[in-house]
């Protein structure tokens, strides 16, 4: 099948494109990019107004499958993903059991294939059952077909260990994911610490449970010369830290999450379950921090950390409820409303956090709009004013603090490998 | 008691459904709920201390965490207003089963109640019920963030005893960091133009107290000079496994109240207070809290009289 969008401002970081271009697609590639495409027999996608950009990567997202199907499936997860314009998402470990052999990893690979949208990159788990005791067969991994390794939502305490993961991972050229976390200083913390976490009797979590380990993996990463890229930073100090690493030219990366650079912990003082995520929601100085961050690229890329969990958990008291919230349909225009609309960055500046950076962090072939690329393609409504409604929620669970929240820029289109996955803002069903 | 009384001299009427804390409450509200104290106070001491103002209603009393003193207060507030009590503690609950503490709460308004008074351990579980339920919920204590009927019991003890709060410095001694009595007495206590003064090891200080308009001292003489009341906090002996001070004998040495210290360094008439249940030799010594500072039984006569008040007026509303 051919497609041919036309008229929309494409936008492809990769390759400093940002004018007003039409894109034909044909046999799952892109064929070309250039003005006034004329093909017969093409399926149309007027996209006059719209933004044309590759299909976003989402370096961090918690599928639930397998263990928690409850919450989330491989396909539930990439419906969410489509809607919120991402073709490929990296599937966290922290599974039941825990993607940390080669099996496992085939499985993910083998679900996303069957249900033929968006494509699935699994993170393997550094260590057995991410367990941060034992190394986990990163060659097996890596022969699966994965691409990075992480412990996600268990950093690993110890630092020896984590000194000789890193080594094996950069021998195997796996990127290390690294969830920065000193449970020492955090154990049984809830909230950011500060004003709010005293008023509201909450038990806190430091920024320093954070930013110590930022600095312990850059540092050993830089022993080990490995990959490694910082997940979900919510600190100033974190994101000095990694600023004044990338200045002494150590490989380091990091991603922030849309709902660290929309929120503060002063709006815990609701107590909403939907609220309490892992890093915390910090204060108004670290927000402007990630702002300042991503501004000057010392913040690479913007995930999700779209983590489904159920209305009965979190209907909890705050300190019993699970941490977390989804965010693949609302990071668009979150992260929109607060970078573009917040003047920090323009609309290239922001897809390229969505895009080539993290395809390029990744080492992968997506995230363009090249010539003879996989057509992963997204169109966006930048003017397009919603209302993030529950029952329109696609993902299998609904906790987000962002309901009935008024967005402003949508994903209107989406082709993935090809094929006409979202149109009109509808998932296009087989 | 009618509805009249419902209204301070000022004009100034109840609106409120629940008491989830002080913080939000305004100046007027406070004034209002020790005046309307004032009014139980003296019903207390009559022949027959019990008004029929609550008729008809029921109040339940759900305690998640063990408690003697306010769970009976709350009880006896209930009972001298004419209401009809029932108290659950989590010992003979269904939470053991496995009940949600939503599931809970509206099985228990299922059965047409009133008023639901909750004790839990987890901050924001009071606020967390009063989204689930349409009785309405009085916060008797929840996690390190609100006490709000014990804060009010203190203000209301020293108002008694000073005829005054605005410009009086009142100083708090103990673990600052978990204590929902703490928090609720600065809140009121700010709001209503006193002083405060927190003062405690620097282990058991939250970070960002300063913000709350309090000053911060770690040396107990600076907290007692002054002072016109001092709050004593009790020193949790189940928070011990962990570290914040190197043992009850140097914290009695550093932070305990005796008679001794208060002799040297605190103003003749000044007044002390503690929550309960005491830790004799530990935050304060025997002959302090016995002695002629002590208003600590006031405090639990008082405690009744302004429950009786936050009842009555939250009754009001439905």
């Amino acid at each position: 099948m051919k497609i041919l969008i036309k008229n929309g401002k494409v936008i492809d970081p990769a390759q400093k494109i940002f004018k007003q271009m039409d894109i034909l697609v044909d046999n799952g590639k892109i064929e070309k990019v250039e003005k006034n495409i004329s093909a017969r027999s093409v399926e149309i996608i007027d996209a006059e107004g719209k933004l044309v950009t590759p299909g976003f990567i989402d370096m961090h997202t918690h599928l639930r499958e397998p263990g928690d199907e409850n919450k989330e499936t491989v396909e539930s997860g990439l419906r969410a993903a489509i809607k919120g314009g991402f073709t490929t998402v990296c599937a966290m470990p922290n599974t039941k059991p825990a993607c940390d052999n080669a099996q496992q990893a085939r499985y993910l690979f083998e679900r996303a294939r069957e249900i033929g949208t968006a494509s699935v990159l699994p993170i393997g788990a550094m260590t057995k059952d991410r367990k941060g005791k034992e190394m986990s067969e990163m060659g097996d991994l890596k022969d699966a077909g994965v691409l990075a390794v992480s412990d996600d939502g268990d950093s690993v305490q110890d630092a020896l260990l984590m000194r000789r993961v890193l080594e094996y991972a950069s021998m195997l050229d796996l990127l290390a994911i690294s969830h920065c976390e000193d449970k020492s200083l955090s154990e049984g913390g809830v909230m950011n610490e500060g004003k709010w976490s005293t008023v509201l009797g909450l038990l806190p979590i430091p920024g320093a449970s954070e930013s110590i380990i930022v600095d312990r993996d850059i540092r050993l990463s830089e022993i080990a010369g490995a990959r490694i890229h910082i997940a979900h930073v919510s600190t100033r100090e974190s994101v000095e830290i990694i600023r004044r690493a990338k200045k002494k030219g150590i490989h380091v990366t990091c991603e922030a999450t849309p709902h660290h650079m929309t929120l503060t912990d002063e709006s815990l003082g609701s107590y909403d379950t939907n609220l309490k995520v892992n890093p915390p929601l910090r204060s108004d100085d670290d927000v402007a921090a990630i702002k300042k961050g991503l501004k000057d690229g010392t913040i690479d890329v913007i995930a999700t950390d779209h983590a489904p969990h159920l209305i009965s958990e979190k209907e909890k008291e705050f300190d019993y409820a699970p941490f977390g919230m989804i965010g693949l349909e609302t990071a668009l225009a979150l992260a929109a409303e607060a970078l573009v609309e917040g003047g920090h960055l323009d609309w290239p500046g922001l897809i390229e956090k969505l895009t080539s950076n993290p395809a390029g962090i990744l080492k992968i072939s997506s995230g363009t709009l090249a010539p003879g690329s996989v057509a992963d393609i997204t169109v966006i409504d930048p003017e397009k004013e919603w209302v993030y409604e529950e029952n329109k929620i696609v993902s299998l669970s609904r906790n987000s603090p962002f309901k009935m929240r008024k967005m402003k820029a949508m994903v209107t289109d989406v082709i993935a490998g090809g094929k006409i996955v979202l149109r009109d803002g509808e998932l296009v069903e087989k | 008691m009618n509805r009249q009384k419902k209204k301070s001299t000022n004009g100034f009427r109840w609106e409120r459904k629940h008491l989830l804390g002080i913080a939000e409450l305004s100046t007027e509200e406070l004034a209002l709920l020790l005046d309307q104290a004032e009014n139980f106070r003296e019903v207390m001491d009559r022949p027959i201390p019990k008004v029929p103002a609550l008729r008809g209603k029921t109040i339940v009393n759900l305690f998640c965490e063990p408690s003697t003193r306010t769970r009976t207060s709350f009880e006896l507030a209930a009972k001298r207003l004419s209401a009809d009590t029932l108290s659950i503690a989590t010992s003979s609950s269904s939470f053991i089963k496995g009940e949600s503490l939503k599931d809970t709460a509206r099985n228990i308004e299922a059965m047409q109640i009133d008023m639901l008074i909750i004790r839990h351990s987890t901050p924001g579980a009071p606020k967390f019920l009063s989204e689930c339920i349409k009785a309405s919920v009085v916060n008797a204590g929840d996690g390190s963030h609100e006490h709000p009927t014990q804060a009010l019991l203190d203000v209301f003890t020293i108002r008694r005893k000073l005829k005054k709060i605005v410009g009086l410095n009142v100083s708090i001694v103990g673990d600052i960091a978990h204590s929902r009595v703490a928090k609720s007495n600065i809140f009121a206590l700010k709001k209503l133009g006193a002083e405060v003064t927190v003062c405690g090891p620097k282990t058991m200080m939250p970070s960002g107290i300063e913000s709350l308009g309090v000053k911060v001292t770690y040396d107990l003489k600076e907290a007692l000079k002054g002072a016109d009341a001092v709050n004593v906090l009790r020193i949790q002996a189940e928070r011990q496994n962990q570290t914040f001070f190197p043992g009850i004998r140097e914290y009695a040495r550093m932070f305990g109240i005796t008679k001794e210290k208060l002799n040297k360094y605190a103003k003749k008439e000044i007044l002390l207070l503690h929550p309960g249940p005491i830790n004799r030799g530990v935050e304060l010594s025997q002959d302090a809290a016995d002695g002629e500072f002590s208003v600590i039984l006031d405090q639990v006569t008082n405690g009744v009289a302004v429950r009786m008040a936050v009842l009555f007026l939250l009754s009001g509303i439905k």
